[in-house]
C-alpha cells in the first residue's frame, strides 16, 4: 500500500511532463490525458483511504521513503512520504475538487489555444500540491510549497498578453516569496535546534527546545502561512491573483493553495502548543484578516474579487482556528474541506455566469439571472446558503463549531475572538447576499459588448455543470457528513483534540450565529433587494471607498516597501557611488598619479638609470660594511 | 709607506671613473672612463698579490686586461655602428626606453 | 731596514715616487673626465695608464707592467684615438648637464661610495705584507711564476679568455661590416644615372670660395652669397663640422668701410 503514495504524486506529475514537453500534436487530446490523470490520482487516494479506513485509529499513517534526496552527513533529507489522516483529507480535497475542476477547464477553456498548457500547469499544481501535504519532512514540504507558488504564478499570468495579468502573477510570486523567506528561515532554526527537519523527531522534540526558539520557529512558520494563505499582511497578492482563469482562482485560490498556510500550522501543531505566544499571533493575523477580507468583499463589485475578499476572510477563520490549539485544529480542517467544495462550487458559478455574459465580471452589469441560468443559480445558491452558514449545510457547521471554539478560548481573549468571529458571520451574510442578488435578482443591467451585441445568457456545457452540481452536492452534505461520521475521532491521532470549556452554551452559540446571520442577509435585502442597484458605483463613504481599494493595503505596501525601498536603494547607490566607488577611485588615482611620478624616473636615459644602479651599490656597500660591523 | 695607499689610490680612481661614467654624454668618453674603472681595479688587484706574496693577484689582473680588450673592441664597434646610424654619439640620444 | 720594518714599509724611494706619480694620476683621471675633448680625454688616459705601469713594475709586477705599456696605451688607447678621429676629432662635448639632477646625484653617489670604499679599506687590518720576493722567486721569474700558474691552476680561464677574444673579433667586424649585396657602379654607370634622374648633371662643385679660403670644410658660395653645403664632403656634413664664411664676407666688408670711412675722416680733418 505505501508504494502506492508515490503513484499519487507521480501520476499528475506524469501529466504535467507530457503536457508541457509533448508539444502541439497533444493540442487535441492533451485535456482529456489531464483530466485523466487528476481523476486516476483521486482513484488512487480514494484506495488508499479505504484501506486506511481498515485499520486501527493509531496505526493509519502510512511511510514512504523512495531514496536519500541530500545524502550529506550530518545533513539528510530523504524523499519520503506520509500519509496520515490530515495528508489523507488533503488528497482527497485536492485530487476530487481538481479532477472536477479539470473536468469543467475542458468546457471553460474549449476555445482558448494554449488549453494543452493549461492542463500541463493544473497536473503540476496537482502534483507539488500532493508533494506539500504528502512530504515527511519540511524540506521536502518546501519543495512542495514551491512547487505550488511555481504553479500558481504560471496560472494567474496564464493571459500572460494582458499586461495586468502579468502584473498580477509577478505580485502574486514576489509577496508570497516574503512568506516562502519565513519558511526557509523557519527550517533552518529548526535544523539548528533539532538537527533534523523530518516531522516525527522534531514534533516528538518540541518539548527539549527553549520556548524562546519555539515561538521563533513558529512566527516564522506563521509567516509563511500568511503569505501563501493570503493573511494579513501578506494579503495583497490574492485579489489580483483573479487576473488569472476562473477556473484556478477556484481549485488554487480558493479550495487547495491558499489553504497550505493552514496545513502548515495543524502540521506543526506540537511546536505552537509549546509556544503561546505565536499562537495567540496566529489567532490575532486569523481575527484581523476575518474582518478585512469581509470587508473588501462587501465593497467590491467585481464578483470574482467579491469571492476572493470573502476566500480570506474563510481562511482567516480557520487560521483563527489553528491559532485556538488542540480546541481549534479539527475545526480549522473541517472548514477548510467544506470551504474548499463550497467556495470552489461558487468560483465555478461565477464562471459560469461570465461564460453566459461575454466575461463580464462588473456584478452591476448583472441582474436578473436567474431565469436564463437555472442551474447555475441553484448550485450557486446552494454554495451561498453554505457560507452564510445556513442550517443544516456545510458551513453551518464548521463555522459554528470554529466560533463555539473561539468563545471556549476562555477569558478575555475568548470574548474578543469569539465576537469578532460572529461579526465576521454577520458580514459574510451580508457580502454573499450582497453577490446573490446583484447577480441574479432584481433588473437585467446587461451591458452590449464592443460590437453592439447584447449579452445571451445561457446555460454552460455540460462538462462545466456537471462539477457545479457535484459541488454543490458537496457544500450541501459535507457539514452533516463530518458533524456526524466522527470527523474530529478521525483526526484526533494527528492533531490531537480538547474540549473547550466555551463560557455560554453550545445552543447560545448556534443561535447567536443564525441571528447575525439573518441580520446580515435582512441589511443586505434592504440595501440590495428592495431598491434598483445603481449601474454606476455610488461614491460611498469612506469605508466603502478604501474597501474598494482593499482597505489602502496597495497604497500602504507602495508607501512603506516600495519607496521606502527605493530610498533605501538610492541611498545606497549614493553609498557606493561616493564611498565604495571613492575609495576604489581614490586608490586607483593615488595609485596612478604615483605612477606618474615613477614613470618620470624611467626617462629613458642610460645615465640615470647607471646612477640608480651606482647608488644602489653604494647602499649595498655600507649596508655589508654595517653587518660585518655589528 | 705603507702599500695600502696604493688602494686608497685605486680606489679613487675608481670613484672618478664612475662619475665619469654617470655624467659625460660622449659614449666614447663613457667608455674611457669604464676602463679607468678597470684599470684601478688592476692595481687594487696587483697591490694585493704583492701584500700576499702570491702571484694570483697578477693573473687576475692579467685575465681583466684581456676581458677589458675584448670588451673595447666590441664597444667600440657599437659606438662606430650606432654612430653610422644615428651621426651622434651620444647616449642620451639613445632613449627610446621610456613611455 | 730590518726584516721587520720590511713587513710593513717601503722604501722610502718609492714612497717618493708614489706621491709624485700619484697626484699625476689623479690629475690624469680628472681630466679625463672633466676634458672637453674627446682627444685630450684619452691623452689624459693614457697619460694615467702609464703612471699605472709604472705602479705596478714598484708592486714587482714586472710582467704587468710591460703588458700595461704594450696592450693599454700601445694597443688599446689608440684603437679610442682611431674611433675619435673616425667620429669627429674637433667635435667638443658640451659639458652642460641636460638631466635635472643627475650631476648632484652622481657627485653625492661617488662621494658616499668613495667613503665606503675607503672606509672599507682602512677597516681591513692590513697592517703588513708579504712581499713577492719568495713568489717570484719560485720559478725563476715574475713572468716565469705567471706562466707556471696560467698554465696549470688558470688554464680553463685562459683557454677561455682566448675564445673570448676570437668571438670578440669577430663581434666587431661583423658590427661594423657592410654586407656590398651589388657590384660597386662603374664611374660610367655613375654619370648615366645622373644623367637619368636630371639633377647635378654636372660634377659636384667644389667647396670653398676662391680667393678667400680654399679649405674643404667651408661651402662655396651661390651667386647670392649663400652658402651652398653641397660643396662640402659628405662626412664632413654629418658631422657639421662646416664653417660658415658667408658671414665673414660682410664683416670684412663692414670693417672695410669702417677703416675708409675712419682715414677718410682723418684726411678731411688734416685736410682742414
Amino acid at each position: 500500500m505505501e508504494n502506492l503514495i508515490a503513484l499519487l504524486i507521480g501520476a499528475p506529475l506524469l501529466g504535467a511532463a507530457v503536457l508541457l514537453l509533448g508539444g502541439r500534436r497533444l493540442d487535441k487530446s492533451g485535456h482529456w490525458l489531464g483530466t485523466l490523470l487528476a481523476a486516476v490520482s483521486f482513484v488512487i487516494g480514494l484506495v488508499l483511504f479505504a484501506d486506511m479506513l481498515g485499520k486501527s485509529a493509531d496505526d493509519r499513517a502510512l511511510h514512504q521513503t523512495l531514496y536519500t534526496w541530500i545524502p550529506v552527513e550530518g545533513f539528510q533529507a530523504d524523499m519520503a512520504f506520509q500519509l496520515d489522516q490530515l495528508s489523507m483529507t488533503f488528497v482527497l480535497l485536492i485530487t476530487g475538487v481538481g479532477t472536477l475542476i479539470h473536468v469543467y477547464s475542458i468546457g471553460y477553456m474549449e476555445h482558448d489555444e494554449r488549453r494543452r498548457r493549461f492542463f500541463g500547469y493544473l497536473n503540476l499544481f496537482v502534483a507539488a500540491m500532493l508533494l506539500l501535504v504528502l512530504a515527511d519532512n519540511y524540506l521536502l514540504l518546501y519543495f512542495g510549497w514551491e512547487g505550488v507558488g511555481l504553479a500558481s504564478y504560471l496560472l494567474i499570468g496564464f493571459w500572460q498578453h494582458k499586461p495586468s495579468a502579468a502584473t498580477a502573477a509577478k505580485k502574486a510570486f514576489i509577496v508570497n516569496r516574503v512568506g516562502d523567506m519565513g519558511l526557509s528561515i523557519a527550517i533552518m532554526i529548526m535544523f539548528t535546534t533539532f538537527g533534523t527537519f523530518t516531522f516525527g523527531p522534531v514534533l516528538a522534540a518540541t518539548g527539549e527546545a527553549s520556548e524562546g526558539k519555539l515561538t521563533a520557529i513558529g512566527l516564522m512558520l506563521l509567516l509563511a502561512a500568511c503569505g501563501k494563505s493570503a493573511q494579513v499582511p501578506l494579503q495583497s497578492w490574492l485579489g489580483d491573483a483573479m487576473e488569472g482563469p476562473t477556473p484556478v482562482s477556484a481549485l488554487i485560490h480558493a479550495a487547495t493553495m491558499v489553504t497550505a498556510g493552514v496545513y502548515l500550522i495543524v502540521r506543526s501543531a506540537d511546536i505552537f502548543n509549546a509556544a503561546p505566544d505565536a499562537q495567540l499571533v496566529v489567532t490575532v493575523v486569523g481575527a484581523v484578516t476575518l474582518l478585512f477580507g469581509a470587508i473588501v468583499g462587501c465593497a467590491k463589485d467585481d464578483i470574482k474579487k467579491a469571492l476572493a475578499g470573502s476566500t480570506m476572510s474563510q481562511i482567516g477563520y480557520m487560521i483563527l482556528a489553528a491559532g485556538l490549539g488542540p480546541i481549534g485544529y479539527v475545526f480549522a480542517i473541517m472548514h477548510l474541506v467544506t470551504h474548499g467544495f463550497f467556495k470552489a462550487g461558487l468560483f465555478l458559478g461565477a464562471g459560469s455566469v461570465m461564460h453566459g455574459m461575454n466575461d463580464e465580471v462588473d456584478m452591476r452589469r448583472y441582474g436578473g439571472l436567474r431565469k436564463y441560468m437555472p442551474v447555475t443559480f441553484i448550485t450557486f445558491g446552494l454554495g451561498y446558503l453554505a457560507i452564510i452558514g445556513f442550517p443544516g449545510l456545510s458551513g453551518f457547521f464548521s463555522k459554528d463549531k470554529i466560533i463555539e471554539a473561539a468563545f471556549a478560548k476562555g477569558g478575555t481573549e475568548g470574548w474578543i475572538l469569539g465576537t469578532v468571529t460572529l461579526i465576521g458571520a454577520a458580514i459574510t451574510a451580508y457580502y454573499m447576499t450582497r453577490v446573490m442578488l446583484m447577480t441574479f435578482f432584481g433588473e437585467k443591467r446587461w451591458q452590449d459588448d464592443e460590437n453592439g451585441r447584447p449579452p445571451h445568457p445561457h446555460e454552460s456545457p455540460r462538462s462545466m455543470v456537471i462539477p457545479m452540481v457535484l459541488l454543490a452536492v458537496g457544500s450541501v452534505a459535507a457539514g452533516a457528513l463530518f458533524e456526524f461520521s466522527g470527523f474530529v475521532e478521525w483526526l484526533e491521532p494527528v492533531t490531537g483534540f480538547a474540549h473547550g470549556h466555551s463560557p455560554i452554551s453550545a445552543a447560545a452559540v448556534t443561535t447567536a450565529t443564525i441571528a447575525v446571520m439573518v441580520l446580515g442577509v435582512g441589511l443586505a435585502y434592504v440595501q440590495y433587494g428592495r431598491r434598483p442597484v445603481p449601474v454606476v458605483a455610488p461614491r460611498g463613504s469612506l469605508l466603502t471607498r478604501a474597501a474598494r481599494r482593499d482597505l489602502l493595503q496597495d497604497d500602504f505596501n507602495h508607501a512603506v516597501f516600495v519607496t521606502g525601498g527605493t530610498h533605501l536603494t538610492r541611498s545606497l547607490v549614493y553609498v557606493d557611488h561616493s564611498l565604495v566607488d571613492g575609495v576604489v577611485n581614490g586608490t586607483a588615482a593615488a595609485v596612478g598619479g604615483l605612477s606618474g611620478r615613477l614613470r618620470k624616473l624611467q626617462n629613458g636615459y642610460a645615465r640615470t638609470y647607471a646612477v640608480s644602479m651606482f647608488g644602489g651599490t653604494a647602499v649595498l656597500i655600507a649596508a655589508t660594511l654595517l653587518m660585518r660591523a655589528v | 709607506m705603507n702599500p695600502v695607499n696604493y688602494l686608497y689610490l685605486a680606489a679613487l680612481l675608481f670613484t672618478i671613473g664612475a662619475v665619469g661614467v654617470l655624467i659625460r654624454r660622449n659614449a666614447i668618453v663613457v667608455f674611457m672612463c669604464v676602463e679607468l674603472m678597470l684599470n684601478a681595479c688592476n692595481l687594487a688587484f696587483v697591490t694585493f698579490s704583492r701584500m700576499h706574496g702570491n702571484l694570483d693577484g697578477q693573473v687576475i689582473a692579467f685575465f681583466t686586461m684581456v676581458v677589458a680588450a675584448a670588451e673595447v673592441v666590441v664597444g667600440l664597434a657599437i659606438i662606430v655602428s650606432v654612430f653610422r646610424a644615428r651621426h651622434s654619439a651620444s647616449v642620451d640620444d639613445a632613449s627610446l626606453m621610456k613611455l | 731596514m730590518s726584516a721587520n720594518l720590511a713587513a710593513y714599509t717601503t722604501s722610502t724611494g718609492e714612497a717618493f715616487q708614489f706621491w709624485v706619480l700619484g697626484t699625476v694620476a689623479v690629475l690624469g683621471a680628472l681630466s679625463t673626465v672633466l676634458m672637453k675633448k674627446a682627444v685630450h680625454s684619452a691623452l689624459s688616459l693614457a697619460g694615467t695608464m702609464i703612471v699605472l705601469a709604472v705602479f705596478y713594475l714598484a708592486n714587482g709586477a714586472y710582467f704587468l707592467g710591460v703588458v700595461q705599456i704594450v696592450v693599454y696605451t700601445g694597443a688599446i688607447m689608440m684603437l679610442f684615438l682611431f674611433v675619435v678621429m673616425l667620429v669627429g676629432v674637433t667635435a667638443a662635448d658640451s659639458l652642460k648637464e641636460t638631466i635635472k639632477g643627475q650631476r648632484w646625484l652622481a657627485a653625492a653617489c661617488g662621494l658616499g661610495f668613495g667613503i665606503l670604499l675607503a672606509a672599507g679599506i682602512g677597516n681591513a687590518s692590513l697592517k703588513d705584507f708579504a712581499g713577492l720576493g719568495t713568489a717570484n722567486s719560485a720559478h725563476g721569474g715574475n713572468v716565469e711564476g705567471l706562466a707556471a700558474l696560467i698554465f696549470t691552476k688558470y688554464v680553463f680561464a685562459f683557454e677561455i679568455t682566448g675564445a673570448l677574444l676570437i668571438t670578440a673579433a669577430v663581434g666587431a667586424m661583423v658590427l661594423t661590416h657592410r654586407e656590398r649585396t651589388e657590384r660597386a657602379r662603374t664611374q660610367r654607370e655613375l654619370s648615366e644615372q645622373r644623367v637619368r634622374e636630371g639633377k647635378h648633371v654636372p660634377p659636384l662643385p667644389a667647396p670653398g670660395v676662391y680667393a678667400r679660403h680654399n679649405a674643404v670644410d667651408i661651402a662655396g658660395l651661390l651667386p647670392d652669397g649663400t652658402p651652398a653645403e653641397l660643396t662640402v664632403m659628405q662626412t664632413l656634413r654629418k658631422r657639421g663640422q662646416i664653417r660658415d664664411v658667408s658671414n665673414e664676407a660682410l664683416s670684412d666688408l663692414k670693417a672695410l668701410e669702417q677703416r675708409s670711412a675712419e682715414r677718410l675722416g682723418r684726411e678731411e680733418e688734416a685736410s682742414r
